[in-house]
This record gives structure tokens, C-alpha cells and sequence, in this order.
């Protein structure tokens, strides 16, 4: 692998630990120490990404040499994230967990796409009667939760808009993971969950001004 | 929990949360002093808040705390 552009090239900063300030000293080298330095880090962020994996099976139904071809883009995209971004690590934690910050998202975000291998349920089917079971216990009485799932299918309907519909209905009646939203819509973590952030809020308010929740607690607890 | 219960802690938003973006900016740190003692969530109260919030995000924690508190560390 190449070195990446110049700039990103810099003095290790001086509060670095020892091993911090080794792996940048080799990572912004060159020649074969740099080779040898990327892929040492590979090794490591694929057992990471390994690791991370196996964690998370309950999430995703993949097995065998798919899981581990997914532990290898993670670490290989990872590697190439931590290559170019080398300048901006600035030692305010050891390099290694810096490192691994980048696998982790990886795998956050190869899992989100893998869902749509195998979607439970379209993002944007409309089933209100799902809701009470989405958010925890289902009510026993019928009466119960055909109040529930109205009273916030009409706050839904007054209170949000378009966007915020839209993830409100993927994440919460359909239950699509946050991170597969991300990858399906082309957008970030950060703005799909300040959607549903500005959503929620929302809904709260116009629940809470409709008398089904107080500030306090809920009417029904 | 009833489910009234369970809308209302699901629609309650902390106002010290500080969203997805600055939680992943410092999530090594973040990360690194919750593996040391118990001061990540009194020092980063924005982050201890985003993450009691934002599933994914603290699945990214938990993943980094792991793969830190890993064996070859």
C-alpha cells in the first residue's frame, strides 16, 4: 500500500505512550518497515473484527466463509480509513484503541447493509397494530392497544414530517436497524438518529398536550 | 412496564446528548476511561446520555470496550 498523501504525514505529538508513538513512527515511514507496520495492524484489526462479529451473531444470519469475508472488508476498510486519517490521531487515548474504533464502525456499518440481504420487512410497510409489541410488553386489552397504536398514528400523522415519518416508521413499526437505514438511504448515523431525535420529541409533546403523557409519567403507569 | 410506560421512556429525550457524531469522534476516549474507573460518564455526560439513547452507538461501545479489555491488549 501506497502512502497516503504527504500532509496527513506528522510528527508523532509528545504525550504519545511508547507503543502509540512506535506504530505512528512506522505507519508514517516508509519502505518495508510501513509494510511490514500495515500489516501488522491488518492482523489486528482482523482478529478485532472477528471478535466483533462473533459478539454480534445474534444480529444477522450469516455463517462460514461470508462472516469471515465481511471480518476481512471490515479490517481492510478499516486499515485504509486509519492510512489516511493517521495525521489526525492525536494521542488522547492509546493508538491500538484509536485503531479499533475504526473496525468497529466497520462492522457496524457492513451489518446494517447485510440486512437488506434478508429484510424482515419492507421499511416502509404501515402495520399501526404492530406498535404496542414494538415498544416492550403488548398490552393484554384489546381496548389498550388499539388507543395506543391510534393515539400515535395520529400524532405521527399531525406532528412529523415527511423524513421524519419515514425513519419513524422504518425503525419503530418495522423495526430496520438504525445502521441499515443509514446504508439504505445514503445518509449518516448522526442524521438518521437526529431525525428520530426531532421526532420524538415531537411526538412527545403532542401526546403529553393530548393528556396520554405528563411530564412526570405516563397516564396508564 | 406497560406499554404507555415503555412509549414514554422511548419518546423522552435527554438534552445533554450530544448525537451520534461527537459520541463517535470521542468514543476511544471515551472507551479507554470507562475500561480504567467508572469517570467516563461524570467527565463526557453528552456522551453517557447519547448512549443510554442511541442503540447502535452503544453497541459500538460495548464492541470497543471488548475488543480494549481483549486478552492480546
Amino acid at each position: 500500500m501506497a502512502p497516503a498523501d504527504p500532509i496527513d504525514r506528522i510528527s508523532p505529538p509528545p504525550r504519545l505512550d511508547p507503543d502509540s508513538r512506535q506504530w505512528v513512527r512506522v505507519l508514517s515511514g516508509t519502505g518495508p518497515q510501513r509494510e511490514a507496520g500495515l500489516a501488522r495492524l491488518h492482523e489486528l484489526l482482523l482478529r478485532i473484527a472477528r471478535a466483533e462479529l462473533q459478539r454480534r451473531s445474534g444480529q444477522f444470519r450469516i455463517t462460514g466463509p461470508e462472516l469471515d469475508d465481511l471480518a476481512y472488508q471490515a479490517a481492510a476498510d478499516a486499515l485504509l480509513a486509519i492510512d489516511l486519517k493517521l495525521g489526525q490521531f492525536r494521542g488522547d487515548s492509546r493508538f491500538t484503541t484509536w485503531a479499533y474504533k475504526f473496525v468497529i464502525f466497520e462492522v457496524s456499518a457492513k451489518i446494517g447493509r447485510h440486512f437488506w440481504a434478508h429484510p424482515a420487512v419492507p421499511m416502509d410497510a404501515e402495520d399501526w397494530d404492530r406498535l404496542p409489541g414494538r415498544l416492550g410488553p403488548d398490552p393484554a386489552r384489546e381496548t389498550e392497544r388499539r388507543e395506543l397504536a391510534d393515539a400515535v398514528h395520529r400524532a405521527v400523522d399531525e406532528q412529523l414530517t415527511p423524513r421524519q415519518r419515514k425513519v419513524f416508521v422504518a425503525i419503530v413499526l418495522n423495526g430496520v436497524p438504525l445502521d441499515a437505514l443509514v446504508a439504505e438511504l445514503g445518509s449518516t448515523r448522526n442524521a438518521i438518529y437526529k431525525t428520530m431525535f426531532d421526532a420524538r420529541r415531537k411526538l412527545r409533546a403532542a401526546l403529553a398536550a393530548n393528556g396520554y403523557l405528563d411530564d412526570q409519567t405516563s397516564r396508564h403507569s | 412496564m406497560n406499554a404507555w410506560t415503555a412509549l414514554d421512556r422511548f419518546l423522552r429525550t435527554d438534552p445533554r446528548d450530544v448525537g451520534c457524531a461527537e459520541a463517535m469522534e470521542l468514543l476511544h476516549v471515551y472507551a479507554e476511561l470507562a475500561a480504567a474507573d467508572a469517570s467516563a460518564a461524570h467527565r463526557y455526560p453528552g456522551i453517557a446520555a447519547h448512549l443510554a439513547a442511541c442503540g447502535p452507538c452503544a453497541e459500538d461501545f460495548d464492541g470497543l470496550l471488548a475488543a480494549i479489555r481483549s486478552p492480546a491488549q
